[in-house]
């Protein structure tokens, strides 16, 4: 079984702090750390997962620059055994769909039974790039996948993950794209060892202007959505903020818990 | 000018979901649409027809077989027929399992523009404008979108109040359509989650923890000050999804809604989903170490400190009261 995962490197905001600059289009972004998006990160187990127990070939994909192969090369550490990297101009100012529409191109000229993504990004959760993949290239998809089961005859089988712990049971004909949820498998940890070993395997660097797309296809114009300007968001906080130290505030929180009667 | 909006209901099981009157209220919000229209897809639910009729002008029903159960391939084709024939100007999805499968593809089918997972929709000169957030909520951004004779829009649950029901009921028109069998996706079914152990919506007082655990070491401290305090231990999505605690500990969008007398959450970020599943807790308390937390939004009282040191300090505290 072929299967081609998208992956994305994203700064993990928990940690971090955000400033828009002067133009309120650019962020500047302190204290972060760049790693493979969460969601990616288990589309990549899952399929590296049907690879050691079907056969196969896994291949990693992302659009973006030369900092993202960073990404690449954890893939191919934890087994993918290609990676392919969209890179240009082109991509400046694209929204989801432009993104959707380089994978599309680059995509079309593999070999794939499956194509696995994340079901969103942390940073900005359109949660929508690999659904218009699947649409664009017209094969059915799943998203928010929490279980994958194949069936043979070229069919699959995958839970949904809904709204309130309700699972979907749907079967899809393949080749067919799923988004990945959190939680469907637990994503392996990369060697020193993988890393060096990885080091050998193919990366491969396209440029989005020689998939065919025209010019006005990407970038800003190709785009759906145009970025206006970025806003750090007013505090609404509610929170009245006891202070410290821990054991003051712990015998705050006992007397208002007294107060309320929920200490018997 | 075409200034119609045709909202995507949502049910299951029997039911509308919360998330349809939120998505009905939103055409309200656009001085520039004239008209809500409703579509209802499914098969045999006259009763939901006349429900949603207390909220739009038009409610499109769609009654056909194909349509019984949720299956994007069939969804897709008969509303990128009717969208066809009746042009609004906006279609509005909720960004939920639902408005995730059908979204993407009525966009590409109809080349219509789509935004996923806005806060607030605004029309401005006849373009659209809408509101998102990046990074968990830290940054917000204005975007705006590409001019189209029609746009698409998801809204995120909870985003806007629900829809007040019209003084006179819009008409229903029953649509007629021809579906094919779907040929590339079969729903087969749906399962519930499996009868819980612990039913954490039952408890009174409960003690929550995010990712700020660390490592599924720490998980019995804070169950034991759970237990200290006559409450009962959950958790937010990460925790779950590393298999620290089962799927019925989960608080939030995609696992159980509580409202408890008291809502104790440790380490827990606060991303939508979870806020989702707590936000009506009568007595929210939250503890984290970063101030930004948009936790401490929600929560009545806040700490911004090391969840472990406080933990200790409360069991301490208890049981000092206990002597």
């Amino acid at each position: 079984m072929d299967i081609v995962v998208c992956v994305k490197r994203v700064a993990e905001h928990a940690e971090a702090e955000f400033e828009v600059d002067e133009t309120g289009k650019k962020l500047r972004i302190k204290g972060a750390a760049y790693d493979i998006n969460e969601w990616d990160d288990y589309a990549l187990e899952e399929a590296l997962r049907l690879k050691e127990r079907l056969g196969g070939k896994v291949t990693a994909i992302t659009v973006g620059g030369d900092e993202t192969e960073e990404v690449l090369r954890k893939c191919l550490a934890k087994g993918a055994d290609e990676a392919i990297r969209v890179d240009g101009e082109a991509i400046e100012g694209a929204d989801a769909y432009v993104i959707a529409k380089v994978l599309k191109e680059a995509i079309r000229q593999l070999s794939f039974d499956l194509i696995l993504t994340g079901a969103q990004a942390s940073d900005d959760s359109y949660a929508l790039v690999g659904q218009l993949v699947a649409e664009m290239l017209d094969i059915p998809y799943a998203t928010l996948v929490k279980k994958l089961e194949v069936l043979g005859e070229g069919w699959i089988k995958v839970h949904r993950e809904l709204e309130g712990g309700l699972e979907e049971i749907v079967e899809l004909k393949t080749p067919a794209l799923l988004t990945i949820q959190t939680g469907i498998n637990e994503p392996r940890y990369v060697s020193i060892m993988g890393i060096r070993r990885a080091s050998k395997k193919p990366l491969k660097v396209i440029k989005a202007e020689e998939l065919g797309l025209k010019r006005e296809e990407l970038g800003e114009q190709g785009s759906w959505l145009r970025l206006m300007n970025f806003y750090i968001p007013k505090v609404e906080r509610r929170a009245e903020l006891i202070e410290g130290p821990a054991d003051k505030a712990a015998q705050r929180i006992i007397e208002i818990l007294k107060e309320r009667g929920l200490l018997t | 000018m075409r200034t119609e909006a045709l909202v995507i209901a949502e049910h299951r099981l029997g039911a509308l979901r919360d998330i349809t009157y939120e998505l009905l209220n939103l055409p309200r919000q656009l001085p520039d649409v004239s008209a809500t229209l409703c579509a209802l897809l499914g098969f045999n639910i006259d009763d939901l027809a006349k429900e949603l009729a207390n909220y739009a002008d038009e409610v499109l029903y769609l009654n056909s077989e194909h349509l019984k159960y949720f299956n994007s391939e069939a969804y897709n084709e008969a509303l990128t027929n009717l969208i066809k024939e009746r042009k609004p100007r906006l279609v509005v999805l909720g960004h939920t399992s639902m408005g995730m499968e059908l979204a993407p593809s009525l966009a590409v089918k109809l080349n219509m523009p789509l935004a996923t997972d806005c806060l607030d929709v605004k029309s401005i000169e006849g373009r659209l404008k809408v509101a998102r957030q990046f990074y968990g909520g830290k940054v917000m951004a204005d975007m705006v979108l590409r001019e189209a004779e029609g746009y698409i829009v998801t809204l995120r649950p909870g985003a806007i109040g629900p829809a007040k029901p019209r003084q006179t009921p819009g008409k229903i028109t029953k649509v007629d359509i021809a579906l094919s069998e779907p040929k590339a996706k079969r729903t087969v079914g749906y399962i519930e989650p499996p009868p819980t152990e612990v039913d954490i919506t039952r408890s009174n007082i409960i003690v929550s923890v995010g990712r700020g655990i660390k490592d599924a070491k720490n998980i019995p401290t804070v169950e034991e000050l759970a237990k200290m305090m006559g409450g009962v231990l959950a958790c937010s999505r990460p925790i779950v999804d590393k298999g620290w605690l089962p799927k019925d500990r989960q608080v939030g969008s995609s696992g159980k809604t509580v409202k408890p007398k008291l809502y104790l959450a440790l380490g827990i970020s606060g991303a939508f989903q979870h806020i989702m599943g707590m936000k009506d807790s009568e007595l929210i308390i939250a503890v984290n170490k970063d101030p930004n937390a948009p936790i401490f939004n929600v929560a009545h009282y806040g700490i911004v400190d090391d969840l472990f040191k406080v933990v200790e300090a409360l069991k301490e505290q208890l049981r000092k009261l206990k002597v």
